[in-house]
Parts: C-alpha cells; sequence; structure tokens
C-alpha cells in the first residue's frame, strides 16, 4: 500500500520512495527514506493534506504526494500511545 | 586581529533568527542575496566586531533544487567563510542532523550550536554531548537561544575553531558500496576539484547523487564522466536503490546510530506533548478553518478599528501639526511661493498620507510574527493549503493575502515567510488584487453616487472581482510563466513555542524602517513628481486651476484609451494617475477637478462623467490596477529588482483593463 492510503492512527514502514526530482529528493531529505516507520496523524479538515510523524517531528505532505511513496504491508500497525511511532 | 566571516546555517524552525539574534544583538544588515529573493541578514558578532555573521536561509539540505538551497552552497563555497555555525535543534535531532552532515562535507572549520537543549532536560532526555561531538568530529555546544543560555560559549568555541582553522576531524559517514564509490570517484576527480576549488569530499559525494551543479563545476573530461556513470550504476546495482535515495539512506544511517549512542529518548519533550494537544483543536476537523478565521477577524479589528484608526488619526493629526508649523515658518521666512506648494501640497499630502499607514503596518507585523513564531503560521498552511493548490501555491501564501484586504504593504513585506522563491514571486504579484482599505474612500465615492440602495452588493462583487482575478491569474500564472515543478509542499509543522519578545520587537523596527525609508526614497520622489505634474503647465507656469495642468494634459491625451471601458473623460482617467501615490487620492483628484465643494455636488458631479455602468467598470479598474507607489515600492524591494516590478505592475493594470473592459461591454450588452 502506499502512504496515501495509511488511516489516520496508524503507522508503517517504508519500503520504497517513488517520484523523481526535487519532489523525490525533498521527501528523502526529509526523512522519509526506506526503513523508516511512519505514522499518519491526522488529515487536513478540507480533506488534505495529511499530517505525519516520523523520526520524532511532526510532517506535512501532500495526499498526492505521499502516494509516491510505498510501504510494507505487514508493517502496518496501530500507533500505541498518541504521537509516538 | 583578522576579520572573521561565519556562515550561520541551519533548518527552519531550529531558532535559528532567535540564535542570529542573539549573535549580533540589534546590529543587523538586512539585504537580498543578489538576483534572488532570498534575504540576506548579517551583522558583527556582540563583544567581537572583528566577526561578521551571516544568517544563511533555512534549509534542510544541499540539495540543487530551491533558490534558498543554491544559495546558500554559492555563499559557502564562493565567499569562504572562516568558519560555520550550524544551529541544531535538540528536539528534532536525526532530521537537522542531515544538514550537518552536509555541511561537514565541505571540509570548513564548524561548530554544532545544540539549541533547546532547555527543553531535552525539562523533558528527562538528554544527550551525551562530548560523545556527539566525538561520533560527528566537530564541537558541539549546547544552547538554548530561547533563554540565551550557552551563547558566550558558543561564540569563544566558533571564534577558537575558525581562528586555528580546525576543520571536521572526519568527513566518512558511510560504508560499503556508498563508501567504495565515493572514494573512487574522489580519486577520479581530484585535479578537477582543486581547480574547481570545491572541497573534494563535497565533489565526491555530490557526483555520487548525480548534483547537476557540481558536474558542471568541475568540467570533467568525456571519460572521467563515463567511469562516474560507471561506478554509480555498479553501487546502485549492488544496493538494489538509486544513487539518491542510497545517500540519503547513508547519511540517515549513519545519523541513527550516532544517535543510539548519544541521546536518551523517554519521551516527547513537553512542548511536543503541549503541540499535539494544541492541535488536536487548532487543526481539527470541525474548529481549524472557524478558529483561523476567528485570528484573522481578530487581527483585522484590533489593527484597524481598535488600535489603528485611533494611531492613525494622531499620526494624521502629528503630520497636520508639523505641516502647519511648517507652513506658517515659510510663510514668514517669506519663502517663493512654488517652494511653500511643493512642501505643503507636494511633499507633506504625499509622502504624510503613507506615513500614516505606518501604525497599522507596524501593527499588522506584530501579529504576524506572532503567528510565523509561536508555530501557527504552518497550521494554517495546513489547514488552507487545498484551496490554494489548484492555483499553484500553497497554503503558506494565504495569510499573505488576507493582509492584502488590509494594505498590500505589509502583505507583500510578509511574503518574505514563504519557503520557495516561485511562490513568494506568485504571491507578491497576486495579493493587490485584494482590494485593500485604503480604496474604500473610492467605494464610498462612487456608491453615493450612483448605488445608493445596493452598498453591499456593490462592495461585496468588488472585492469577489478582485479574488477571482487572483484565482484566474494564478491559474494563468502557474501555467505560463511559473510553469515548472514548484517547489514541493513538504512542510514541518514545529512545535508550537512562545514567540520571543526580542524577535517580535525586532522585525516590527526592521519593517517599520524599512518603510520610513522607502517613504522617504521613492514615494518622496513620487510625490514631488505627481505634484509638479498637477501644478505646472507645460511651459512651466505654476496653474491657479489644476486643470490646465500638465497632469491634465497628459490625462486627456490616455482618456481615449478608457473610452472602451466606459470612461474616457480625462478627469477619471487624471484620477488614476494621481491614484498611484495612494489609491484614496482617486477621490481627492476627483474633487478638485470636478469642483465640487460638497459630497452632494460631488456625486451630481460625477454622474456627468460615469453612468452606473462605467462607474462600476471604474471601480473595477481601480481594485485591480497597479498598487499604490508604496506597495509598488515594497513588491520592488522584495523581488529584489526594478524589471520585475515593473513587470508586475503593469500585469496588474493590463488585468485591471482586460476585466473593465468585459464588465463594461457584457454590462452594455446586456443592458441594452
Amino acid at each position: 500500500m502506499t502512504l496515501d492510503e495509511l488511516k489516520p492512527g496508524n503507522s508503517a514502514v517504508i519500503s520504497a520512495v517513488g517520484g523523481e526530482g526535487a519532489l523525490r529528493r525533498r521527501l528523502l531529505d526529509m526523512g522519509l527514506t526506506p526503513k523508516t516507520r511512519v505514522a499518519v496523524r491526522k488529515v487536513a479538515p478540507m480533506g488534505d493534506p495529511i499530517e505525519l510523524y516520523l523520526r520524532s517531528y511532526v510532517l506535512t505532505i501532500r495526499k498526492d504526494d505521499a502516494a509516491n511513496i510505498t510501504l510494507s504491508d505487514e508493517s502496518v500497525s496501530p500507533v500505541k500511545k498518541e504521537g509516538t511511532a | 586581529m583578522k576579520e572573521l566571516l561565519f556562515a550561520l546555517a541551519g533548518n527552519q524552525n531550529s531558532g535559528k533568527t532567535t540564535l542570529f539574534n542573539r549573535l549580533t544583538g540589534s546590529n543587523q544588515h538586512v539585504g537580498n542575496f543578489p538576483g534572488v529573493t532570498v534575504e540576506k541578514k548579517e551583522g558583527a558578532v556582540k563583544k567581537h566586531p572583528e566577526a561578521t555573521v551571516v544568517d544563511l536561509p533555512g534549509i534542510y539540505s544541499l540539495s540543487p533544487y530551491t533558490s534558498e538551497e543554491i544559495v546558500t552552497r554559492d555563499f559557502v563555497l564562493n565567499e569562504h567563510p572562516a568558519g560555520i555555525i550550524n544551529i541544531v535543534d535538540a528536539t528534532n535531532i536525526e532530521r537537522n542532523l542531515y544538514l550537518s552532515l552536509q555541511l561537514i562535507e565541505l571540509g570548513i572549520p564548524m561548530v554544532i550550536a545544540l539549541n533547546m537543549m532547555d527543553e531535552v532536560r525539562a523533558s528527562g532526555n538528554s544527550i551525551n554531548i562530548p560523545r556527539l561531538s566525538q561520533e560527528l568530529g566537530v564541537p558541539v555546544v549546547p544552547i538554548s537561544a530561547g533563554k540565551n543560555e550557552g551563547i558566550d560559549e558558543l561564540i569563544e568555541t566558533a571564534l577558537r575553531t575558525a581562528r586555528e582553522n580546525r576543520r571536521p576531524l572526519k568527513y566518512d559517514f558511510c560504508d560499503g558500496e556508498v563508501h567504495k564509490a565515493i572514494h573512487a570517484i574522489a580519486h577520479i576527480v581530484t585535479d578537477q576539484a582543486a581547480e574547481a576549488e570545491l572541497p573534494l569530499r563535497f565533489a565526491a559525494t555530490k557526483l555520487v547523487e548525480g548534483d547537476e551543479p557540481t558536474l558542471a563545476k568541475l568540467r570533467l573530461d568525456e571519460d572521467q564522466v563515463h567511469i562516474i556513470d560507471h561506478i554509480v550504476e555498479d553501487m546502485e546495482h549492488e544496493l538494489g536503490t538509486d544513487r539518491e535515495a542510497a545517500l540519503a539512506d547513508m547519511r540517515y544511517s549513519f545519523i541513527e546510530k550516532a544517535c543510539a549512542l548519544c541521546v536518551t529518548r523517554h519521551q516527547e519533550t513537553r512542548e511536543q506533548v503541549r503541540s499535539e494537544k494544541i492541535d488536536r483543536v487548532l487543526t481539527s476537523k470541525v474548529w481549524g478553518i472557524p478558529i483561523f478565521i476567528g485570528i484573522m477577524f481578530f487581527i483585522f479589528w484590533v489593527t484597524f478599528t481598535l488600535l489603528g484608526e485611533p494611531l492613525q488619526n494622531l499620526m494624521d493629526e502629528g503630520i497636520g501639526l508639523l505641516q502647519n508649523a511648517v507652513g506658517s515658518l515659510m510663510e514668514r521666512a517669506q519663502i517663493s511661493d512654488w517652494l511653500q506648494r511643493l512642501v505643503i501640497d507636494g511633499i507633506f499630502a504625499g509622502v504624510g498620507s503613507v506615513l500614516s499607514f505606518l501604525p497599522i503596518i507596524v501593527l499588522l507585523f506584530f501579529f504576524l510574527s506572532l503567528l510565523e513564531d509561536s508555530g501557527y503560521m504552518a497550521r494554517v498552511a495546513f489547514v488552507m493549503d487545498k484551496l490554494l493548490r489548484k492555483i499553484g501555491l500553497s497554503g503558506r501564501s494565504f495569510v499573505p493575502m488576507l493582509i492584502g484586504f488590509g494594505c498590500s504593504v505589509p502583505a507583500i513585506m510578509s511574503a518574505r515567510t514563504l519557503s520557495s522563491e516561485r511562490d513568494r514571486k506568485v504571491t507578491i504579484l497576486l495579493t493587490p488584487f485584494m482590494s485593500c482599505s485604503a480604496k474604500l474612500p473610492i467605494y464610498g465615492m462612487i456608491i453615493m453616487a450612483f448605488f445608493p440602495t445596493h452598498r453591499a452588493l456593490v462592495m461585496i462583487s468588488v472585492y469577489i472581482i478582485g479574488i477571482l482575478v487572483a484565482i484566474l491569474s494564478g491559474l494563468i500564472l502557474s501555467r505560463t510563466v511559473f510553469r515548472g515543478n514548484p517547489v514541493p509542499f513538504v512542510m514541518e509543522l514545529p512545535a508550537y513555542r512562545i514567540p520571543a519578545p526580542k524577535s517580535v520587537l525586532l522585525l516590527m523596527w526592521e519593517k517599520a524602517k524599512d518603510f520610513i525609508r522607502r517613504a522617504f526614497t521613492i514615494i518622496f520622489v513620487a510625490s514631488i513628481v505627481i505634484w509638479f505634474l498637477q501644478s505646472f503647465d507645460l511651459r512651466l507656469n505654476m496653474v491657479a486651476d489644476s486643470a490646465d495642468s500638465i497632469l491634465a494634459m497628459i490625462g486627456s491625451f490616455i482618456a481615449p484609451i478608457f473610452a472602451p471601458l466606459g470612461f474616457g473623460d480625462w478627469r477619471a482617467s487624471t484620477a488614476l494617475i494621481t491614484g498611484v501615490t495612494a489609491k484614496e487620492t482617486v477621490v481627492s483628484t476627483l474633487t478638485v477637478l470636478t469642483g465640487a465643494a460638497t459630497d452632494a455636488q460631488l456625486s451630481q458631479a460625477l454622474a456627468a462623467i460615469f453612468t452606473p455602468l462605467s462607474a462600476f467598470s471604474f471601480l473595477v479598474f481601480t481594485v485591480l490596477y497597479m498598487p499604490c507607489v508604496a506597495a509598488f515600492a515594497a513588491s520592488r524591494r522584495e523581488l529584489g529588482s526594478w524589471k520585475g516590478a515593473i513587470l508586475t505592475a503593469l500585469y496588474q493594470t493590463g488585468a485591471a483593463y482586460v476585466t473593465a473592459l468585459i464588465v463594461y461591454q457584457i454590462g452594455s450588452l446586456i443592458l441594452r
């Protein structure tokens, strides 16, 4: 599955980061690298973008861009305590 | 003593500006990096006048994609600073160190200022500083910029490191395939890197990454490029991933290992926990948008009604008193008549009316810096992003545009906080379409004369036309002039923090200074020019009736241009010209030119110039055409070029023309 499909309150491990150019580089630079666990905290009031939690900080990206990030399906799990990934 | 130049580099939201203020005091010089709309601040270090710090833009990486990143790279590579002060947010250490590793590769003496250590300690977490310093090979100084802790030690360490030219002790953060590739490539490009004055390690790493600017700078021959491609392909093949991901992964893996050794993190910091709770309300599905609207209403109410109006009146009164005093002084000294009129009608009227906006601008910046420094601005971007995305902007542009409904000047100036150059340019261009408060007297005049019973309808439709034109322009521009990939909206939501009073005050002071400086330069000159045109005829005789002036001539000359819009009268076009000094001047010019003594007479006179439809078309044109000189000067300053500012003004005037034309022509068809 991809990151835009992950339900708020769940976390999963990134398996691949797709896309190209500035966007992809930006995602990687911000720490969305393979093997990183990332949680979806919430969705913005108008349904987009989404709020992520990873590497102990909060990041927001658009759903279209999140669709470039593939998660490993078996790693999906609900976030234990709210906010910790 | 030898002069020392320091570069202050770090992520956004790492407390960089606060640290810069701590390092330099109020002794700062603000400008732009050449050719880009990226702010450059520099100042002498407190108690060490021989050391200068340059505040580089907040960035997350030395990738070659945004103008901020390129500016930072170019500065560090070309200006050869004696040292880099790299500020790192200790509460968010992993992602912050990602930039640090890239900075270390530059081989320049460097100190890490580990900021927000107070928050780390208060939450019961800890960081082993000596160990971290050992892992990274550069000195690490724990500080709290907000609480002013550790700053002296940071300065001492930075000075020592730079004076003794202590370069980072290591720059090898990799192992395995990436390591092999970097080393192999370093061997190949040793000579070219020296020739291009690029640090070898940096050059090799960037080549592995596939960094275009570095490749261009090195001027490798074909064979070398070929071998390098081959090495990288091998690496990609072995790792099963591509070059950019491989390097990002290499850096983060190193950081994770280092942090595992040095950072003890039991829990989130209090600030992070608090932020999450606050966000449950401020960015919630139900309350996010209403609260934002409420906050903006509050800001506008305080700025324009509660404090702005009295302060503006006070300012007006003060300027009026001064004007009278100067007037009677000149009278007594029997200064020649034209000079008296120049000072009173030209300078005082022009500069004075613009200066009276100063309280509003300062107040707006007070609130803007609270929004920005508290971390709420990022939430606004999160909540409103979807609305602006279609026109090629991100949620970050929402607040500057809203401020535009108050006054374009601070709105344009606040575009500086946007994180991408493209967004800044588009925002600066679109903001003046938001009808500013100085245009209200014009609405009042036209409504009184033509639409006394449809006040609200006319007002709302004018505002909506402004917004529609902005949307349409955004759509067109993002598909033409500003085509290409916008900078991706990948934005940190920093923890909420209480803004440092010093930063807020410094920002207000800086913006006030900026505005006053412009009032006495470009606005001053513009006032004199308009006054001259208004007061003299072509033979340079002073005219008694401004209908005989050069300005009126120009007005008559260009009047036919506006005939298709329905207002080909010379008085209308003349008013539009004077309106450029300040929009409310349109009213006074029309009053003077029609010779009206009362509002009722003005209404009558206007009925002779306009039909209701052409009056509405005139209103539409007034809302959209180039903003006043003050806003124009602000956009010149922010865009960093006359050309950009003039093109922007031409576009706005063009859009005004086309829109008013459509309104008038279609209106004529319907009303026929």
